[in-house]
């Protein structure tokens, strides 16, 4: 039995408390927008918030968690796809198979919370997520747009 | 709208639950039954179907693995036809309907990056078929001919009279039309759709967690599940002791589901996992336990200089010429096993009842998925169903290769009735891969004294992909695919180089490892080989390895051209600030020429890429946005491979099984990618891989630029740059 407090919502979740995370948002919270792609905390698919911080959610026992802290997923980061982020992300059109994207989105905003403006070194030293398609350097572009505040429309 | 109801309104046959499996592309998946509105689309070709709402889905064959050939062909279907594009939506046909339309959408094969130059014909004449029939029904109704009529942006208008009316009005009346038998598509010059960097329409829900994958796919009552498939190549499950799991939390099932594999079935994934791991296994670890990347490097150099080898290309007499050289020069070069490491590891849903057998599956080949579920299933094709999901990754690791899905259905098959969703762990995808296959060259060439190359003979030795998964494409025992980027014509991929003396061949060396097609194919290691000689040719004979590629080029412009594109971009000209070096690489494949120029240098004994110039001459290019994509990512593709990426074979078995010792390449090592599409018109060339193969060439012939050290044995992680 767990208390989680999932996009603002505190609920009751019936798991085994060793459960890792990711798996009670996918299979128990019914939230499948974070990824599995290692396992052993290597890639960042998994990525969510823990009170704004991004954490490697494969890895993270539910008994590691109290209902008192927040945790943030790719679909609560925004209602709509509104947070500048995303919408930096839709105006350079980054993902290719959008796997790693809500980890890559998660890390990124992690960053953005601590470090509004990061320069490129801050980008490779917290944006370790694994992209096989290789978005890396539109990754890169779409954090620093997002830093810059945003015209909010897509271009075309 | 589903094509699923599309089809029922057709009478073809599917049972209720293929309702479910109606996908609307990049979007939702209806889980509880298709959308409703269905009955009043018109489906005016196979391609086309139309909305009263004005709303046009575009039906797409190929799989959308991240590639962006969904959007690509839906311009191309789009630019024809004439519509609206902001109305513009996909789906994906199925392949059973495939079969039972008599394979109307052709063929649904995602590789070699053939998504669109294979299929571009057709998908234009869908686009212009449907206009034509949308014109003719307006016509029809205004009473004019209609020669009278033109079409754009979803609207029909008699421009004698000025009347107009949408696609949507005329679409239920087009549907009933015999279509036109000859229709003209437009000269690539006239596109306003297609050739237009637009957005992919995509992207919108995998910025928020929306899009389904295989791994998100969700069924009522649905069970999950995962396998344990015997590690060592050619090794078998002996036993497992299922009762010290079968009262673990949530373990539905433990069964063994054919000789090398054991599945348990649970409430979750976590829990069938959870009790994977505690399940004691025993395996019978085959007769390749002896077998290890020494052995097979071994194995492979005897190949080198092996009598016998299949011959592929051949110009005037190479040997004798080397023969009777007075300077010649030989170099061996190697490249090993690597794995496509998809982010979203392979898996697949299967439900099977002794009626019906149904896979949900991310796929790059939605027939081959289908004849797979048949087979496992053990029922004839037409009672089989594929719903074809987006992919995490494919990078031709779910394409030819179905293992996913046998399993997947094998394990259904034990628990009629219930959709079980199957996924490998990563362990388990490294562990069982379709590798990139393993190979080694020695390559031996003269040069006269004033630096021209007087003969070259390149020995590539080692692993045939053909001779393991498609014998068919055998030629009385060669691998045509070996010599990929080295044959003296042909449209897929020839060599620039003239050389008066030239012997191309292959001995064949297959080590117990499963070979597969990984992005980019033969055309990697061949371009590894070649360019990187090349240049040390260029060194030997004392010219740039510009001017001296120029001359062998010269019977060859479009390979030049790539060529100079990028050497401009890197300023080849201009000297390299100090401590940087520049490489070069070019070649032509999957139909198209690339070029790629790289600045590196070393910084306490680490390769720092600093920027890269890449060119693209695909002759048509439908989306340059995309093409741009492609060509960045693979320098992802090509580079990780090249730094970092190696399986080891040890005691029968791979080593690597995760991200942390089969390491990729990851934001702070990527390099500035400049990207330059050149394209000359006139052919339809791929985009997807072939740019990987001039990735490690580039980069590596820069290092040795910057230092003096050539690496000729990948992964470059193996050598110390200190
Ligand atoms: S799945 Fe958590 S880091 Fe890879
Ligand atoms: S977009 Fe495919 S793995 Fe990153």
């Amino acid at each position: 039995m767990a208390k989680l407090n999932v996009n603002g919502t505190v609920r009751d979740i019936e798991v085994d408390p060793n459960t890792p995370l990711l798996w009670v948002l996918r299979e128990q919270v019914g939230l499948t927008g974070s990824k599995y792609g290692c396992g052993v905390a290597q890639c960042g698919a998994c990525t969510v918030h823990i009170d704004g911080n991004p954490v490697r959610s494969c890895v993270l026992p539910v008994s590691a968690l109290s209902a008192e802290q927040q945790i943030t997923t790719i679909e609560g980061l925004s209602s709509d796809g509104s947070h500048p982020l995303q919408q930096a992300w839709l105006k350079l059109d980054v993902p290719q198979c959008g796997y790693c994207q809500s980890g890559m989105i998660m890390a990124a905003a992690g960053l953005l919370k601590n470090n509004p403006k990061p320069t490129d070194a801050d980008i490779d030293a917290s944006i370790t997520n694994i992209c096989r398609c290789g978005t890396y350097n539109r990754v890169r572009e779409a954090i620093k747009l997002a830093a810059s505040g945003l015209p909010a429309k897509q271009s075309t | 709208m589903s094509i699923a109801t599309q089809v029922s309104r057709r009478s073809f046959l599917i049972g209720s639950a293929s309702a479910i499996g109606g996908l609307s592309l990049g979007f939702h998946v209806p889980f509880a039954g298709a959308a409703a509105p269905a009955k009043s689309a018109a489906e005016v070709n196979a391609w086309v179907v139309i909305q009263p709402d004005d709303q046009v889905i575009i039906r797409i064959a190929r799989s959308e693995m991240g590639q962006g050939t969904l959007t690509g062909l839906a311009q191309l279907v789009a630019e024809e036809l004439e519509c609206d594009w902001s109305k513009v939506t996909t789906e994906y046909p199925t392949p059973g309907q495939n079969l039972a339309r008599d394979r109307v959408w052709g063929n649904f094969s995602t590789g070699g990056s053939r998504g669109i130059r294979e299929s571009h014909d057709y998908v234009r004449k869908g686009g212009a078929t449907a206009r034509e029939m949308l014109i003719a029904a307006a016509a029809a109704e205004w009473k004019v001919p209609a020669s009278e009529c033109v079409a754009a942006n979803s609207v029909i208008t008699h421009q004698k009279s000025n009347r107009k009316v949408t696609f949507g009005k005329v679409a239920t009346a087009a549907a009933k039309l015999t279509p036109p038998k000859d229709v003209t598509l437009k000269d690539p010059k006239q596109w306003k759709i297609a050739g237009k960097p637009l957005p992919r329409l995509d992207t919108a829900d995998k910025l928020t967690g929306k899009q389904i994958y295989g791994t998100d796919l969700k069924l009522p009552g649905m069970l999950n599940a995962t396998v344990r498939a015997c590690p060592y190549f050619g090794g078998k499950l002996k036993s497992f002791d299922a009762a010290a799991v079968t009262k673990m939390p949530g373990v539905r099932k433990v069964m063994q589901i054919d000789d090398t594999t054991v599945a348990i079935v649970a409430d979750t994934w976590w829990q069938a996992k959870t009790a994977m791991d505690a399940l004691p296994i025993v395996w019978d670890e085959g007769p390749n336990t002896g077998v290890s990347s020494e052995s097979i490097a071994e194995m492979l150099k005897g190949g080198l200089d092996a009598k016998d080898a299949f011959v592929q290309t051949t110009v005037g007499d190479a040997p004798a010429a080397l023969a009777g050289a007075k300077k010649t020069i030989s170099a061996v070069y190697a490249f090993p096993y690597q794995n496509h490491a998809t982010m979203e590891p392979m898996n697949a849903t299967a439900r099977y009842t002794p009626q019906k057998c149904e896979v949900w599956v991310p796929t790059q080949n939605g027939e081959a998925s289908l004849a797979a579920a048949a087979e496992a299933a053990g029922l004839p094709v037409q009672q089989c169903e594929v719903y074809k999901l987006h992919l995490g990754g494919g990078f031709g690791r779910r394409g030819n290769f179905q293992d996913y899905v046998r399993q997947s259905v094998l394990i259904a098959k034990q628990m009629p009735g219930t959709p079980i969703k199957m996924i490998w762990t990563r362990e388990e995808d490294m562990l069982h891969g379709a590798y990139h296959p393993t190979t080694q060259c020695k390559l031996t060439a003269s040069l006269d004294d004033a630096g021209n190359v007087t003969a070259m003979h390149m020995r590539i030795s080692g692993q045939s992909i053909l001779a393991a998964v498609r014998p068919e494409g055998m030629q009385g025992g060669k691998d045509p695919a070996v010599f990929q980027g080295l044959n003296l014509t042909g449209d897929e991929g020839h060599i620039g180089y003239t050389i008066p003396n030239l012997l191309i061949d292959h001995a064949m060396r297959n080590p117990p490892v499963p070979p597969g097609f990984w992005r980019g194919v033969n055309l990697n290691q061949n371009a590894f080989y070649l360019e990187s000689f090349i240049e040390e040719l260029a060194h030997a004979a004392g010219v740039d390895p510009l001017v001296f590629r120029r001359k062998l080029l010269k019977n060859h412009p479009k390979h030049l051209a790539t060529l100079e594109t990028v050497a401009k971009g890197i300023g080849w000209d201009t000297p390299a600030p100090k401590g940087v070096g520049r490489g070069l690489a070019q070649i032509m494949g999957f139909g198209s020429y690339v070029a790629a120029a790289a600045e590196v240098s070393v910084e306490a004994g680490q390769l720092k890429i600093h920027r890269i110039v890449a060119a693209t001459d695909a002759g048509h290019v439908v989306n340059p946005a995309q093409v741009e994509r492609q060509v960045e990512g693979s320098f992802v593709y090509g580079l990780s491979a090249a730094l970092f990426g190696e399986c080891t074979m040890q005691g029968g078995r791979m080593v690597e099984d995760n991200f942390h010792t089969y390491q990729v390449m990851r934001m702070a090592e990527m390099p500035k990618v400049e990207t330059h599409i050149v394209p000359s018109g006139g052919f339809w060339g791929g985009v997807g891989e072939p740019t990987i193969a001039v990735a490690a060439p580039a980069v590596l012939n820069a290092l040795f630029a910057a230092t003096g050290k050539r690496i000729r044995t990948l992964p470059l992680k193996k050598h110390s740059l200190a």
